[in-house]
């Protein structure tokens, strides 16, 4: 059942404000969420001034700033820099995206900064992704087949087949689409979400797989499929430009086609 | 040291509104206001049904400014429900995915229905 509110251990509260330097002239206000297991306390919303004279142009530039120079406990997951690992998913100005393809510039007046929505908080910015990575592994992500390689080659696809995974491979399962999802938000104990139905679609669609009448059946299910409802957040979102409410159409539609 | 219960992350507290998410709320509530609206409905056929002074008991109630108020929200309830509904069935028939056409299609359901609605009263009121 839905919750709209949050629970009373995740309300958050006012922190604390961290002045920049005298004289800095273009400074920027984030306000980060905070928690840590240590203190016992609710969350809170810190407030960093960053001279942004002195930081790079994307908002992973100013945490990392934050971290370095004024608050060395603020807590994050980062890696590639550059929008292909997924790490730094975060929600920054309401809407769920990278932090490091993220221009400052691009956000109007405070750039407020809160772990991806409606997930299980590790520390500050760091969501838990267990089951996420465990609803991935459910659709098993990987080709599966039945007939024989071809002696010596590859299983080969024509250019047609293979520009039909075109818009799927490229997602990087940042979990920004499931996680701005509100379907998701309410049932992700049985819905798989935009990000993992996408990766599904990914697999039925690939003229190489065998297993497609299998994995059309496991996600013939009134939630793991069906809570898809059309609401668009995952398309609005993605930082890659994928469109998951597109591709969970397609496999409603395989479900009905094969009906004959 | 105890395990405190991790927090969850803010969600509808944070998440910025967009009228794709707006209209898909809407497109519950409004089947949801439908669905008590039918209540009315068997309400008006029932009065019909039990002869003129029933009826006009319906009437009076159904005229003065909280009921047609209900009645107007009734009708903008059910234009909005059916163009938005048309839209869900191009979705479901995997058409008018891409973003700039959503964002085209939430205009053009908000209008037909705005437009709709009105339309339904001018006639009701025989103003044409």
């Amino acid at each position: 059942m839905a919750e709209f509110r949050l629970p009373a251990n995740s309300r958050f509260k006012k922190g604390k404000h961290w002045k920049s330097a005298e004289g800095a002239a273009n400074v920027r206000r984030f306000n980060v969420y905070r928690w840590n297991e240590d203190d016992g306390a609710n969350p809170r919303i810190d407030t960093y001034d960053v001279d942004m004279d002195k930081c790079g142009p994307m908002v992973l530039d100013a945490i990392i700033k934050i971290k370095n120079e004024i608050d060395p406990t603020l807590t994050f997951r980062r890696s590639c820099r550059e929008g292909v690992c997924g790490s730094c998913a975060m929600n920054i100005d309401g809407t769920n995206t990278l932090a490091c393809t993220k221009a400052v510039s691009d956000v109007k007046g405070d750039v407020n900064i809160f772990p991806l929505p409606h997930m299980d908080v590790v520390k500050d910015l760091v969501p838990d992704m267990t089951h996420f990575y465990a609803q991935y592994a459910s659709i098993k992500p990987w080709m599966q087949t039945e007939t024989p390689v071809p002696s010596g080659k590859e299983r080969l696809q024509s250019r047609d087949d293979r520009a039909k995974l075109d818009g799927l491979y490229e997602c990087i399962l940042c979990a920004c689409c499931s996680t701005s999802c509100p379907s998701y938000w309410w049932n992700s104990d049985r819905y798989l979400g935009p990000a993992i139905l996408l990766q599904a679609y990914r697999w039925l669609i690939d003229s190489r797989d065998e297993a497609t009448g299998d994995r059309l059946d496991d996600l013939e299910d009134p939630f793991r499929l069906y809570r898809c409802h059309t609401i668009m957040n995952c398309a609005n979102t993605c930082p890659k430009g994928l469109n998951p409410a597109n591709a969970i159409a397609e496999v409603k539609k395989m479900l009905v086609t094969r009906q004959g | 040291m105890a395990h405190k219960k991790r927090p969850v992350s803010p969600h509808l507290q944070v998440y910025k509104w967009g009228l794709h998410m707006a209209l898909s709320t809407f497109q519950r509530l409004t089947g949801l206001f439908l669905g008590l609206g039918t209540v009315f409905i068997a309400w008006w056929l029932i009065a019909i049904a039990m002869g003129p002074d029933a009826y006009q008991q319906v009437q009076v109630c159904m005229s003065s400014w909280i009921g047609r108020l209900v009645l107007f929200a009734f009708t903008f309830s059910l234009m909005l429900h059916m163009c938005n509904g048309i839209r869900h069935l191009f979705w479901d028939a995997g058409i008018g995915f891409d973003l700039q056409v959503t964002a085209r299609a939430n205009y053009i359901v908000i209008i037909s229905a705005v437009t709709l609605t009105l339309l339904a009263w001018v006639v009701a009121y025989g103003l044409v």
